[in-house]
């Protein structure tokens, strides 16, 4: 299947002779929830403006849907709707004439039933009328999502869309963004909230100084690069390990009360029940036992720390 | 062409000169108003005809194109600048619509709002002064041709602006001396013959005259020669606006 937004060998290198972006390659499939994580000056918001036409790729191809974005713009700017990370808004307008605005630019004609429906989804429209000054970050937020909808995107770019928000409308915004899957349109999202994209997306992309240094599915990226761990509350302090149980990857906390047992997410785990009988062996009994699996931000981490 | 997107612009930026009517169109209003009160009912009571033209109806050609210069720049350098400062120029670029069509829209909008200022200062005018458009077809051309010119040039300056402070520099500093010293309130027949060789070096010269010629029928310049200028000075800043698009100077990172 023909993605729908392809990066080939893009390269962003600004006037001061800093390089952003280092042959990005890099392919969306129609339809995934995209998330795009990197430290901040990853590259994140460069990639994410080239792609829609702000900022001028120094080299490289990118195409939207099939349409090049610098030869074919026009085709390939009205597939996509962007929410940017700062809340830039017209401040004196009404949140109503600023919605409609924004559906003109992509040369939409005006649809009041779309932009009523856009509004209501976003509980806006009991604040069409205020100007959008006076709203809360929350609600410019929403606004900002309402501008993007406004043209009905195939292709959604969400740059940061929690910072600043509330538990309760990240989590409608959560709602909101599977919705508009469902619907058909693909998401790319870049996030600090590693929590968000561990919530939402199929598919994680990890940018680190200009450069994409991983691309995976997320369930193939949790299973693959993370790690579970037993952690046994021993009856009696252990001095050390038994020689013989040195092949298990075992580790010893300082005051020997601790025995931690590291394993990967992968394949069946009848090593654990190995482990058991040949302690209960060396008469090592455990009073309590807790296990943990790490997060996608263990994974972010790890990755990125890697690399620095 | 995005007619939809043209439209989008334009009205938006009209909307804001509905949404500041005191600042858009009555305050230049009353500031013209008050000229005519003290340069053409005080001062002009006691000055002699010029090209025997009353004093206070030759300088309403003048009056029009001062306000029609400096509104005209105005109103398309906040127009463009305003988005660049707030940050919803991100919209802008990232929309399907080629530079033409944001020119059409921001510029179009800001030589309509010159336009409709310049003919309510005209009929303003008629309450202080009699006066009578000889050449009316004439008069639009070079009011229309002006306020195109003017807004196209104020645009370069809101896309070359990176502050409030040069936003007013270029309008302050060289548009309004250029403007009051291009016979906006003289004849350039009435300075010593030197100075009238210097200040045809004044590009606003032209444009002052061949207007005022398009009133009453007299000009010191040749309206051709007007008229080409007025025509070299729209080629130029033409010409300006496309670098800017074609390098994205100003607008793109």
């Amino acid at each position: 299947m023909q993605p729908v937004i392809s990066v080939k060998d893009l390269t962003k290198t600004y006037a001061s002779g800093f390089v952003a972006l280092k042959d990005i390659n890099l392919q969306i499939q129609r339809g995934e929830i995209f998330a795009l994580l990197g430290p901040n000056g990853a590259g994140k918001t460069t990639l994410i403006n080239i792609i829609c036409g702000i900022v001028n790729p120094t080299h490289g191809r990118v195409t939207a849907d099939g349409h090049d974005i610098i030869t074919d713009y026009r085709a390939a700017r009205s597939r996509i709707g962007l929410v940017p990370q700062e809340l830039s808004t017209d401040s004196f307008e009404t949140v109503l004439s600023a919605v409609k605005f924004s559906r003109g630019l992509f040369g939409k004609a005006p649809n009041q039933t779309y932009i009523e429906k856009i509004l209501c989804d976003l509980s806006l429209w009991d604040k069409r009328n205020d100007k959008i000054m006076t709203l809360s970050g929350g609600m410019k937020r929403r606004v900002m999502i309402a501008k993007a909808l406004s043209h009905e995107p195939q292709i959604l770019f969400l740059d940061e869309p929690s910072a600043g928000v509330d538990v309760e409308l990240r989590h409608d915004m959560w709602e909101m963004v599977r919705g508009l899957r469902t619907s058909g349109v693909t998401i790319i999202l870049t996030t600090h909230y590693i929590e968000e994209a561990e919530e939402m997306a199929d598919r994680i992309g990890i940018i680190h100084k200009g450069e994409i240094i991983l691309v995976e599915d997320k369930a193939k990226l949790m299973d693959k690069l993370g790690k579970r761990q037993l952690t046994l509350h021993l009856q009696s302090p252990l001095e050390r390990i038994p020689v013989d149980l040195t092949q298990y990857p075992l580790e010893l906390s300082v005051d020997g009360s601790q025995l931690t047992y590291t394993f990967s997410t992968r394949g069946e785990q009848t090593e654990i029940s190995d482990l058991f009988q040949r302690l209960a062996q060396h008469g090592i009994g455990f009073k309590d036992l807790e296990s943990s699996q790490s997060s996608l931000e263990d994974i972010f981490v790890n990755l990125v720390s890697e690399r620095v | 062409m995005n007619i939809h997107a043209i439209r989008a612009i334009y009205l938006f930026e009209l909307a804001r000169t509905w949404r500041t009517i005191m600042q858009s169109i009555a305050s230049p209003v009353i500031s013209t108003s008050l000229y005519f009160v003290v340069f053409g009912s005080a001062i002009g009571s006691r000055m002699t005809e010029i090209d025997g033209i009353s004093y206070g109806a030759f300088i309403v050609p003048g009056l029009i194109m001062l306000a029609l210069m400096t509104e005209s720049i105005f109103n398309a350098s906040f127009g463009i600048y305003m988005p660049k400062f707030s940050g919803t120029i991100y919209e802008i670029l990232s929309a399907p619509i080629s530079y033409v069509e944001i020119v059409i829209g921001y510029v179009g909008a800001a030589a309509t709002k010159s336009i409709i200022l310049g003919l309510l200062i005209l009929a303003t005018a008629q309450f202080f002064v009699s006066f009578e458009v000889e050449h009316p077809l004439w008069m639009l051309t070079f009011l229309t041709l002006t306020a195109i010119t003017f807004s196209l040039f104020g645009f370069i300056i809101g896309v070359w602006a990176d502050g409030f402070e040069k936003l007013q520099v270029i309008p302050m500093m060289i548009i309004t001396p250029l403007t009051f010293l291009g016979g906006s309130f003289y004849s350039i027949s009435m300075l010593p013959p030197l100075w009238q060789k210097i200040t045809l070096l004044n590009p606003v010269v032209y444009l002052i005259d061949g207007f005022r010629w398009s009133f009453y029928s007299t000009s010191n310049i040749n309206l051709i020669v007007s008229l080409g200028m007025t025509l070299t000075f729209l080629a130029i800043c033409i010409a300006i606006v496309w670098w800017i698009f074609r390098t994205g100077y100003g607008l793109k990172n």
